[in-house]
């Protein structure tokens, strides 16, 4: 059994060179994310519950005599009428007064609403020592004081700020999630079509097609007090309908043997075509409020928001398709060799009607993912998605020739365009220059690749 | 030089190669290599795969520049750095794959690249005499304006050369020429070879048919890990003598045949017809070699692909073991224990860019898998129990099969069908494109096979193959039996030529 032993350590070694050559990009995205962390550093300011906590230890971090004195001249809480601040506000409250601040009053609202709190609160004869607000909003409350003569000796503070990179505040890599949750997602069918050395171009209209039917079925089961399984449904047909015109892509490209490229470009005219005439050309926008749950809903724990959840879920039931499975093997074997796989006993034609089949489903469920985060549905959606998708997968690593490429280093892809795209926003960069710096992104992301694999010409004659 | 050189010519040679080493990353091409060429000779460039002779063609045709060494033309120093200096110097080189575009003419071909034009419009008369006169001078005729792609292989080829000759080269450099080609046009392009020498133009001849190079050549240089290790006068040469310099070492037997006990008829066709192949019946016995011959295009790889269900059949019938089966794809082919080895393996067999042990798997992951999910450590198991088993030399299950050796890569392929219990085993061209230790191998494992039961189709144009591995020989001609030789003992390469032709 020496084979066995010295090619158990071969395989140690071939296998983390692999990781790297699979997934260099990796790489990539974090220098990426290294860069524009240094390029966006800035004064940040807390808000929520943390703002709270950061200013109730400043305020007791103050000497004994002032915080003594403090605590005995009333403390009042200003904060503006939402999700956050009310966080804010409650927590501060609650901070304080088990801090030994003997009265601790929180008002919120619009500047309006608070001026005529405060002048209800000076009419009552109340006057504080302390005002606590939040940043942004401290200068419309230092306004308010300072024209009302109860507060005018008030002191107003706010939480201290810190310096930190806007990048990578939690909400904004949130964001690009978030964003990239559909281009992701329809990248998964097309990493696997890519592979079969296929191509879809429908996959833009596909988000269109979907969406419109979810939100016209929805519309027709209730509209805007639709149940939630009436959402079911409705988003089911939107993406069944799209599996559809993935099968029959697969269909014509396996019987009648018609380039991916063509078949897929027709149909991408059929499906955008179908989106206007269901849409009659207008977005539908008779949806439930509840029905932007999988778009924009947060899973409450960790704060990570669903539709990013669902990406990664799907991102691993993925890999394990095409590491762990036959019919995953199937693909890369009939992209690498449609011939040989055919004379090795596939059913080369099953394994690329299903492919379409998966991608056009993909593309459907998109689409209903971009419905629920604008809770609406219009035919102009999805509009050239399709060459962001095929960039993710190119950028991730997959050879267009076929027959080799990665799941995850298409989500690495789909990654590198995100995060491109919003550090030039937070950079401030120009949204044509934004076109260009992306266009050679995906040219330079080629060129690797090509560089990688120039490395295995050389042969013997 | 310590090989026998019989020359007595007087004359400067056309092209010297001296000492001409090449390094690629990690390996050595070519370590001391030298060659000379006089005008009208026709030499033979002979070795194994990988010992280096397509490296050194490309040092000389601009392809690899040399890490030492000199060359001289006609005994002038001659420097090449790119093809193109090649080509301008005169040497003219017709690669294995053809450098045609098929969608233009046989006349655009021909002066693609030195068009001339007449008031910025492509000069056609130019180009339609520079044709004909080089067609004239190959004596033969093809239609300048036929498109390249509806031309035969042969003619491909011709056009090839004309090119070359259009080019008035000096120097023709031909990398398996007749690889392609049937025994009559492989007449014909000797004959045009030979014609081309007489006047005065110097061919260098790369084959792996040994006879062939025996036949055409005036002299033979043998390549051998890197080293041109001698050259020889073709006609004081014998193929035992060059089957032994090209691997070092005296050649006991080329064809080590072990005759299996012969049982009860396994595989019975009976009027298959389909494509070009008409009502071919025939039948294999376990422990039988049953070796198909016949010219290139008889059919033979047809016979072997509808019996496999590669190409769907108008007719007849396939028997196992006396039970009829219904064959429609090379699955119901393999689930009733047939299968094929394809001639090109590049192409039909092997799935290159994944793994050795991917490629191994392919046909046989339906059975090690359940609920789709495939045991991963079985198929390891059975990797390695088949590279030990066949010797493989594979440097560990990730390495891709396009950087397997030809025996290798063959090797991997029955090793495939081993796996999945095949008792019908079609080799199609089994040693095409492998070294002469890779062939022994497989002959060995010839043996193994049918001394287990199994019962074996060999398809080769290698006609001593043929009759040094079978136990009898059906010979093919345009899509139909010819002819059967039960009497191996006694059949020679004239019998079966007859019975082919």
């Amino acid at each position: 059994m020496s084979t066995h032993r010295q090619s158990g350590r071969t395989k140690g070694t071939t296998r983390s060179s692999r990781f790297v050559s699979n997934y260099g990009m990796l790489g990539v995205l974090l220098l990426l994310c290294l860069l524009f962390a240094v390029l966006t550093v800035d004064e940040q300011h807390p808000t929520g519950e943390r703002a709270a906590k950061t200013l109730a230890r400043a305020l007791k971090e103050s000497s004994d005599a002032t915080a003594a004195a403090l605590q005995a001249g009333g403390v009042l809480i200003i904060s503006r009428e939402s999700d956050e601040a009310r966080l804010f506000s409650r927590s501060l409250e609650d901070a304080l007064s088990h801090g030994g601040y003997s009265r601790v009053t929180a008002i919120s609202g619009d500047p309006a609403a608070i001026r005529s709190a405060m002048e209800r609160l000076a009419g009552a004869g109340e006057s504080f020592r302390l005002i606590a607000t939040t940043e942004p909003f401290a200068p419309v409350v230092r306004a308010i004081a300072s024209q009302i003569d109860a507060f005018e000796g008030s002191r107003i503070v706010t939480p201290p700020s810190y310096r930190w990179p806007t990048f990578l505040l939690p909400n904004n890599i949130r964001n690009v999630a978030n964003q990239i949750s559909v281009i992701a997602i329809i990248a998964i069918g097309m990493t696997m079509v890519i592979i079969t050395a296929g191509i879809d171009l429908s996959s833009g209209s596909l988000i269109a097609l979907s969406a419109v039917v979810a939100a016209w079925l929805i519309g027709h089961m209730g509209g805007e007090s639709a149940s939630a399984l009436m959402m079911c449904l409705g988003s089911l047909g939107g993406i069944l309908l799209c599996g559809a015109v993935g099968a029959f892509s697969g269909f014509v490209i396996t019987e009648f043997r018609i380039p991916p490229f063509i078949a897929t470009l027709a149909m991408m005219q059929v499906a955008a075509g179908l989106a206007y005439i269901i849409s009659h050309g207008v977005p539908i926008y008779q949806l439930p409020e509840g029905y932007v749950a999988l778009g924009r809903g947060v899973e409450p724990l960790f704060g990570i928001p669903y539709a990013v959840m669902l990406m990664v879920v799907l991102y691993i039931a993925a890999h394990i398709v095409m590491s762990r499975t036959t019919f995953g093997r199937y693909v890369y074997a009939v992209g690498g060799n449609m011939e040989a796989s055919r004379l090795a006993g596939i059913r080369v034609r099953l394994v690329l009607f299903i492919v379409y089949t998966l991608c056009g489903l993909l593309a459907g469920l998109g689409g209903v993912l971009m419905a629920s985060q604008l809770r609406s549905g219009a035919p102009t959606y999805g509009l050239t998605y399709e060459l962001y998708v095929i960039a993710a997968v190119v950028v991730g690593g997959t050879s267009l020739s076929g027959g080799e490429g990665r799941i995850f280093g298409t989500l690495i892809g789909a990654f590198i365009i995100a995060v491109i795209q919003n550090g030039m926003n937070l950079t401030n960069v120009e949204s044509y220059t934004q076109k260009v710096v992306l266009g050679l992104v995906i040219l330079g992301a080629v060129l690797l690749d090509r560089l990688k694999h120039q490395r295995f010409r050389f042969r013997r004659g | 030089m310590t090989a026998p050189h019989s020359s007595d010519r007087t004359l400067t040679p056309l092209l010297e190669m001296q000492g001409i080493r090449k390094t690629f990353p990690g390996v050595q091409a070519v370590s001391s290599a030298s060659f000379d060429l006089y005008p009208g000779e026709i030499h033979a460039l002979v070795g194994e795969n990988g010992a280096g002779k397509t490296t050194l063609i490309k040092v000389l045709t601009g392809v690899h520049r040399a890490d030492a060494g000199a060359m001289a033309l006609s005994g002038q120093p001659l420097e090449i750095d790119t093809p193109l200096q090649a080509q301008r110097a005169g040497i003219a080189t017709i690669y294995q794959e053809f450098t045609l575009v098929p969608h233009l003419s046989v006349r655009a071909n021909l002066c693609l690249g030195r068009e001339r034009t007449r008031r910025g419009f492509m000069d056609t008369a130019f180009e339609r005499d520079k044709t004909r006169s080089a067609f004239e001078r190959l004596g033969v005729s093809i239609d300048p304006e036929a498109l390249v792609a509806d031309l035969h292989v042969a003619q491909q080829q011709l056009v090839e050369i004309a090119r070359a000759i259009a080019t008035d080269a000096r120097v023709l450099v031909m990398d398996e020429p007749t690889a392609a080609l049937t025994p009559r046009e492989v007449e014909g392009l000797f004959r045009i070879l030979r014609e081309l020498a007489s006047r005065g133009i110097g061919v260098i001849f790369i084959s792996h048919r040994l006879d062939e190079v025996l036949s055409i050549a005036d002299r033979v240089t043998v390549m051998r890990d890197g080293v041109t290790i001698g050259t020889w006068d073709a006609k004081t040469l014998s193929r035992k003598d060059l089957i032994e310099h090209m691997v070092g070492r005296p050649l006991e037997q080329e064809f080590p045949k072990v005759p299996a006990p012969i049982g009860e008829t396994c595989l019975e066709v009976r009027g298959l017809s389909g494509g070009r192949i008409r009502n071919v019946s025939f039948s294999v016995r376990h422990g039988e070699v049953l070796g198909l011959a016949g010219l290139m295009g008889a059919g033979r790889t047809e016979v072997a692909r509808l019996i496999f269900g590669a190409d769907p059949k108008e007719s007849g019938e396939i028997l196992l073991d006396g039970r009829p089966l219904r064959i429609e794809s090379p699955r119901d082919a393999i689930r009733h224990g047939i299968c094929l080895l394809p001639e090109d393996r590049k192409l039909h067999g092997l799935v290159l860019k994944a793994s050795a042990r991917d490629n191994f798997a392919l046909p046989n992951l339906r059975s090690w898998s359940r609920a789709g999910f495939i045991d991963q450590s079985h198929e390891s198991s059975r990797f390695f129990h088949h590279v030990e088993h066949l010797n493989i030399r594979v440097s560990g299950p990730e390495q891709p099969a396009g950087n397997l050796s030809g025996g290798n890569q063959q090797k991997l392929l029955v090793a495939r069908w081993l796996e999945s219990n095949s008792r019908v085993i079609i080799f199609d061209e089994p040693t095409r494109g492998i070294d002469v230790g890779a062939k022994f191998e497989m002959y060995l494992l010839i043996n193994d096979l049918v001394s287990s039961g199994k019962a074996i189709i060999v398809i080769s144009s290698e006609l001593p193959e043929i009759l040094g591995m079978s136990d009898r020989i059906l010979v093919m001609r345009k899509g139909a039996v010819s002819g059967e030789i039960t009497d191996i003992g006694s059949a020679t390469q004239e019998a079966i030529m007859a019975l082919a032709a």
